[in-house]
């Protein structure tokens, strides 16, 4: 995958790209990824290789969310990732071909590419009944995961279906489904990007971590990477200043709702989710759901359709504080959210910190400084 | 004669199976499958229903949040909610965005590129590409210089020797018939469009939160607060100012780019207004209230039925005359495959009989899809953006009238051209440059109710489960960018007994009925012209110009309560 590599100029001039905007775009990513800048010139260089790295993009039970949100990238827009970045050779949504032309391009990346293809996985496997409830090309959705991730250099889950089954896999799970890991076990390089859809912002940071430092950036228990889920949306909500002081939305569309008092009392599930949606946000940065006046459903959590729902029932109870809250209490919360703050800002280094020990932060009953020090 | 097999049918939503029989050079029968199946609506039962929007949402990631806009409106039509007039508009507001950005990506990113072949692009003149393009258009940037780039960034990819997404097309097909300057220019709008429905989208972001699965419907209404004087507020004057410049942008693309890209290509494929015409009926549930969505009347897009291709008649449309038939579907009925059943009565028990997988062909005989086959009336029904025009146009509203007729001159073709595949696809871009203009309109009234002091954006009268009768039922009609949407909503001691939704590419490429009719896509396909078997383009310009989604097509509903029985494989 890794051939002899072109000048900077020479490579960017093949692809009909400037150096001065590629240079910015590789900077940005620095800046996403919270990378100290010495790393510019690694990336500039992983991303100017004379052959692009190969991704094959799987669709098996799923809405094509995914899909979409990836084409909702803004940094890089999804067009320099097809064109200049990599070599984006099978994706059933978006490619050329189809019917055997499109199995055929897929065949030749898993033969001819073994080892160094990266593989996106969008949607659950059902599992049950021989694989009848998803075939592609005639073929079961399990078995064209088996044969073309088992032989990728780095697997990515996009998605809450491809990570835990999502949706298709909750309560009765009709058809068997489960998402990759549990599907097809003992996968190397695998990474989970859960959320309903996956936010594009942090897919395009691995990606590019992964084509800078051909390793994946430090992850959870759950595969996922710290940078992107090590933090709880609560501890970084704009409407957090509300809650601490006791102001809360009681009814839609009541004086609360219009000043953006806090959604707890309306089913904000925040306190219990983990995702940097509140700080990196939707559709180039320009907002997120409880910025829109609803509550956080939690859909980076795990298992979130079985676990977090009922969506509009109150919280029982946020570890470590309560809706009526004393004003010692309110004292205490106000300086946990500034730790959090500080974890935020320190957070970047998770990145490449791979020796850092594993952490959970999900649902975690320990106050926020505790965590990711 | 020869079977040929398309699967997977790419650049369309879902997993999509086309078997069909060539002789002499056309298409003399074709099937079509759908091969995924999840069991949404399955998983719906017993939850609450205020929320059954979230989870209906995730049908189609695609055309986001027109599930959960049909299941709101069948919430509040089973429990009797009026929704203030402000939610009104910002759902109009959410649905055009929706199905402006939805046509626009499927022109360029999923249909483009069977009549656009990329390949020829290295071989034009980018000063007459400019020549061409100024000429179709007065959009500023099409300069020679700008269209020199974008070959160059094309000779690159074709010298890099991978092809990327591009790998795999069926490139020099002699039914590839623009000149290369065409090509040039569309290849060059393809990736300029993937810019544009990023950024235009981004009015879901402020109005939804995010996109795709936007997250701020309520029953009763939208959690889309509104306030003139308080920033916190979703819905603030510097938000509608955002707004209203969002929605003008989309204009100037509509206009300056889409429509002139489509009568471009339109005119070089003049046979393709003769080709693909299919069913010849059209259903069209009605779309986007002017007032109370009790009042179908009063629609921007007026509800009704035409049958057997006849302009000079709109049929009404009884919510009570939509059935499924599974006699072709894998799923049996109680009581025989053979007789259809209304949503309300509707069950659904999954029984696979098609071949083992892996398999070469369908057993197209037997049942062969995990699509229903729905029908009005025991009729097969298209619909869809070609339905909603033919309907509007029939019933006289002037706004369409005017647009088609006049198009229609451009192109000196007769109303019937519009029965064919590229009547579809010249539907679908009318259809945008109406809404684009519409949604400017809607966001400045919204925009007039916020200065005005009117910021009711939520009836929470039954916003208290405690509120509710013991049993509860109601359907919400939708016209989502690819055809009639329709949830029907069963409630019992406040939660969901039964759910289900007959879905627009279920209408569309669902398989045959227990009559042996053929379902739209599989008519469409007849008499095609097939030039190269194995690389059956022409097929997919017919079924591309459906825009599918078969996530959507694909559901389960047991309305009995029955525990979903598992297939014998």
């Amino acid at each position: 995958m890794h051939s002899p590599r072109t000048s900077l100029t020479a490579a960017l001039k093949s692809r009909g790209v400037s150096r001065r905007e590629f240079v910015q775009f590789c900077s940005s990513m620095v800046a996403t990824l919270a990378l100290p800048p010495r790393y510019l010139g690694a990336v500039v260089k992983a991303l100017t290789q004379a052959s692009r790295p190969v991704l094959v993009w799987l669709e098996f039970q799923d809405c094509a969310g995914n899909t979409e949100s990836m084409l909702r990238s803004s940094n890089p827009p999804v067009a320099e990732f097809v064109l200049d970045l990599l070599s984006w050779e099978y994706h059933e949504t978006l490619m050329a071909g189809a019917g055997k032309q499109a199995e055929d391009a897929l065949e030749r990346v898993v033969r001819e590419h073994a080892g160094e293809y990266i593989a996106v996985v969008e949607g659950a496997i059902p599992t049950a009944d021989g694989g009848v409830y998803c075939t592609i090309g005639g073929k079961a959705a399990l078995d064209i995961a088996k044969h073309v991730c088992s032989k990728a250099a780095a697997n990515i889950a996009v998605g809450a279906c491809a990570w835990d089954g999502g949706l298709v896999r909750s309560s009765p799970n009709p058809t068997g489904a489960l998402g990759l890991h549990e599907a097809v076990p003992g996968l190397k390089n695998l990474i989970n990007l859960g959320g309903c859809p996956h936010n594009p912002a942090n897919t395009a940071a691995v990606l590019v971590h992964y084509l800078t430092f051909h390793d994946l950036p430090a992850l959870d228990e759950y595969n996922r990477p710290l940078f992107a889920y090590g933090d709880i949306i609560h501890d970084q909500c704009e409407r957090r200043a509300h809650y601490d002081a006791g102001r809360f939305v009681e009814e839609w569309g009541d004086e609360g709702h219009r000043k953006g008092y806090c959604l707890y009392k309306m089913g904000c599930k925040g306190p219990e989710a983990t995702y940097n949606c509140p700080t990196v946000r939707w559709n180039d940065g320009t907002s997120w759901p409880v910025k829109a006046g609803h509550g956080c459903i939690a859909c980076a959590s795990h298992r979130f359709w079985d676990t977090k729902s009922p969506f509009y029932k109150r919280l029982p109870s946020v570890p470590g504080f309560g809706v009526d809250v004393t004003a010692d209490e309110i004292g205490w919360v106000a300086t946990a959210a500034v730790g959090a703050a500080m974890v935020a800002q320190v957070a970047g280094n998770m990145v490449r910190d791979k020796l850092r020990p594993k952490k959970t932060a999900e649902g975690t009953k320990e106050p926020p400084e505790s965590r990711g020090a | 004669m020869a079977r040929i097999v398309v699967d997977p049918v790419t650049r369309i939503e879902g997993h999509l199976r086309i078997e069909a029989q060539v002789e002499g050079g056309t298409i003399s029968d074709a099937w079509s499958s759908g091969t995924m199946f999840r069991g949404i609506e399955l998983i719906l039962r017993g939850r609450d229903p205020r929320e059954a929007w979230i989870w209906a949402q995730r049908i189609c990631g695609v055309c986001t949040m027109v599930h959960a806009l049909a299941s709101v409106n069948a919430v509040e039509d089973a429990l009797g909610i009026e929704i203030p007039d402000n939610a009104r508009l910002v759902r109009n507001i959410i649905a055009a965005t929706q199905t402006i950005q939805d046509h626009v990506i499927h022109f360029y990113h999923l249909h483009a590129l069977d009549w656009v072949d990329i390949v020829s692009a290295l071989k034009a003149d980018p000063a007459k590409t400019a020549q061409l393009a100024q000429s179709i258009s007065d959009w500023p940037i099409s300069s020679e210089k700008y269209f020199k780039g974008v070959q160059d960034r094309v000779s690159a990819l074709v010298a890099s020797k991978q092809l990327s997404l591009f790998g795999a097309g069926y490139w020099g097909h002699p039914a590839y018939r623009l000149p290369p300057e065409a090509n040039l220019m569309a290849v060059a709008h393809y990736l300029e469009a993937l810019q544009f429905q990023k950024e235009f989208i981004r009015i879901h972001a402020v109005l939804g939160g995010k996109n795709p699965h936007l997250q701020t419907f309520l029953v009763g209404g939208m959690a889309t607060a509104m306030d003139p004087n308080e920033p916190g507020a979703t819905i603030n004057p510097e938000r509608m100012d955002f707004l209203v410049q969002v929605a003008k942008s989309a204009i100037g693309f509509v206009n300056q780019v889409y429509i002139p890209d489509v009568l471009a290509v339109a005119g070089f494929y003049p046979e393709w207004f003769k080709l693909g015409a299919g069913v010849g009926n059209y259903m069209c549930y009605g779309g986007y209230p002017q007032g109370s969505i009790k009042d179908p009347a009063d629609f921007f897009l007026p509800r009704g039925i035409i049958l057997d291709r006849d302009l000079s008649k709109v049929h009404p449309v009884d919510p009570a005359n939509v059935t499924e038939y599974v006699a072709r579907s894998w799923y049996e009925y109680s009581g025989g495959d053979q007789v259809a059943k209304h949503p309300y009565a509707g069950e659904t028990n999954p029984k696979y009989s098609g071949p083992k997988p892996p398999y070469e062909f369908l057993d197209v005989n037997e049942k062969y899809s995990w699509l229903k086959a729905p029908r009005y009336q025991d009729q097969v029904m298209e619909v869809g953006p070609l339905a909603r025009l033919l309907v509007a146009y029939a019933s006289g509203q002037p706004e369409v009238k005017a647009l088609v007729d006049a198009t229609l001159g451009k192109l000196k073709a007769p109303p019937a051209a519009l029965f064919s595949t590229l009547g579809r696809v010249a539907a679908r871009a009318l259809e945008t440059q109406l809404l684009a203009s519409r949604l400017v309109g809607w966001i400045e009234q919204l925009g007039d109710n916020l200065a005005s002091g009117n910021v009711r954006i939520h009836n929470g009268e039954k916003w208290n489960p405690n509120s509710w009768p013991k049993t509860a039922q109601g359907f919400g009609f939708f016209e989502a960018p690819r055809g009639s949407l329709g949830h029907w909503v069963e409630i019992e001691d406040q939660a969901i007994k039964n759910y289900q939704a007959v879905v627009p590419s279920t209408w569309n490429a669902g398989p045959r009925d227990a009559r042996g009719q053929r379902g739209p896509y599989e008519s469409a396909l007849l008499k095609t012209p097939i030039a190269e078997p194995d690389r059956p383009l022409e097929l997919l310009r017919t079924i591309h110009s459906f825009d599918p989604c078969l996530a959507c097509a694909v559901h389960v509903v047991d309305a009995r309560g029955h525990v979903l029985a598992r297939a014998e494989a």
